[in-house]
């Protein structure tokens, strides 16, 4: 089962003055929505993605089903864009 | 209300082993008696966060020539800045790579003058310089961290660019910025032996097209078209006063690293003004800020908000006018001074840079 783990260099950063959280790179930063933050949030290196997907499921009380599709495709979104790795 | 920055350079000493003939530090360089203490760094970072920065550049100088460098990244750490170590390299040893990465810091990005000895060491004028950098950047990988590495290229490096690209991906760099000189300071006086020829810059483009095909996915390169053989100027720091603020060694608070180069312009320290009232009130910031202060052909200009008039200290040091249109613009009334100095270019003589030879 795939473990993400952020690449290097990369990790998230508080923006208190604009009151957001952003991802930061280097020489670069970007802005992740309310989906790719939550998932984001629960990607520490130790959690698999089966993980990530039942901690969603249970915060936001949805069927784990629906969670996993969307979390896959964000994680491979996130794996393009450079901000994770596994 | 001013947009708020996103990014601090902070210029920690303007001491470095080396001796580039294009240091973008000023003519005039600060001595150590002047530089900001450790807990004036701590606060300056401190300020900077609160005032929208997400990042610090923690530049010189040579960084790593400050005995507290490990003390100031941990203290732009707990700040909450993201951390970017800008070096030489030639002062970092395993001990000190070790302690910098458990002070968290987040990025290195290392120069390098040529892409073998012989030129590095001429160009920055330190023997033994290349080998350390060697040493320097498989430290920054042991360790984990990314490294880019930069490449300052001119008329004298341009020919093994193919080689930088090589030495880049030897040492294990994820980005390599191809960053031609900028001419204002140190470059200026060392124009004629550093501006590339059309022919050079030609095969260069050419080489950075083919190694980004080459290496995709492996090494991303940045890359720009210099000034001098442009037709439209950069937007310098993104816009004067926009998104970036500069601390010098000596805590003055910059809109850009080389503005002290101009003159008619009085620039708060941050002894004693804070850096969100220097962001937001001061005559310095607020001197370039927007397009009311722009000249024609600058005013009516369709981009005036897309290249802010280009570079203010470029402006001033080709045509005296600090407010002058960048001469890097075709619309410039100045814009043949760039064609003849390209044309007048030539010679290998340096100028190195050293202390107490202002002006």
């Amino acid at each position: 089962m795939t473990i993400p783990r952020f690449a290097p260099g990369v990790r998230l950063q508080e923006d208190r003055a604009r009151n957001r959280w952003m991802v930061m790179a280097p020489e670069r930063m970007f802005l992740p929505d309310e989906t790719a933050l939550a998932v984001l949030r629960l990607v520490d290196g130790a959690r698999d993605e089966a993980a990530i997907v039942a901690a969603l499921a249970e915060e936001y009380a949805a069927p784990a089903d629906i969670i996993a599709a969307d979390v896959r495709a964000l994680l491979e979104d996130l794996r393009v864009r450079g901000a994770i790795t596994w | 209300m001013v947009d708020a920055p996103l990014a601090l350079l902070a210029e920690l000493t303007h001491r470095c082993p080396l001796r580039c003939p294009y240091c973008s530090n000023p003519m005039e360089l600060a001595r150590a008696a002047a530089e900001l203490t450790t807990a004036e760094w701590a606060r300056v970072f401190e300020e900077a966060a609160a005032l929208g920065c997400l990042q610090v550049h923690l530049s010189g100088g040579e960084p790593t020539a400050r005995r507290d460098i490990v003390e100031i990244t941990a203290a732009a750490r707990a700040a909450g800045l993201y951390t970017n170590l800008i070096t030489a390299g030639v002062l970092l040893d395993a001990g000190l790579m070790e302690r910098l990465v458990a002070a968290g810091l987040d990025h290195v990005q290392l120069s390098v003058q040529d892409a073998d000895e012989a030129g590095a060491e001429r160009i920055g004028g330190l023997k033994g310089a290349h080998a350390a950098k060697a040493r320097a950047a498989a430290l920054v990988r042991a360790a984990g961290l990314p490294l880019t590495l930069n490449a300052v290229v001119h008329r004298q490096n341009l020919h093994n660019l193919s080689a930088l690209v090589e030495r880049a991906l030897e040492w294990g760099a994820a980005r390599l910025e191809v960053a031609h000189v900028q001419y204002y300071g140190w470059a200026l006086a060392n124009r004629d032996a550093l501006l590339p020829t059309r022919a050079q810059l030609d095969d260069a483009t050419r080489v950075v097209e083919a190694a980004r095909a080459a290496h995709k996915g492996r090494l991303v390169i940045d890359y720009v078209v210099p000034d001098y053989h442009a037709t439209r100027p950069k937007a310098c720091m993104g816009g004067w006063g926009r998104r970036f603020l500069g601390v010098s060694p000596a805590g003055n608070i910059l809109p850009c690293h080389a503005a002290e180069s101009l003159t008619g312009l009085t620039f708060p320290n941050a002894r004693e003004t804070s850096l969100a009232a220097a962001w937001a009130d001061s005559p310095a910031f607020n001197a370039f800020r927007g397009t009311a202060w722009m000249p024609e052909p600058c005013r009516g200009c369709e981009r005036r908000e897309v290249d802010w008039g280009g570079c203010r200290c470029q402006a001033f040091a080709l045509t005296g006018d600090v407010a002058a249109t960048d001469p890097a613009c075709s619309l410039s009334p100045h814009h043949g001074l760039l064609q003849a100095a390209v044309e007048h270019a030539g010679g290998e003589a340096f100028r190195y840079r050293q202390y107490g030879r202002a002006r």
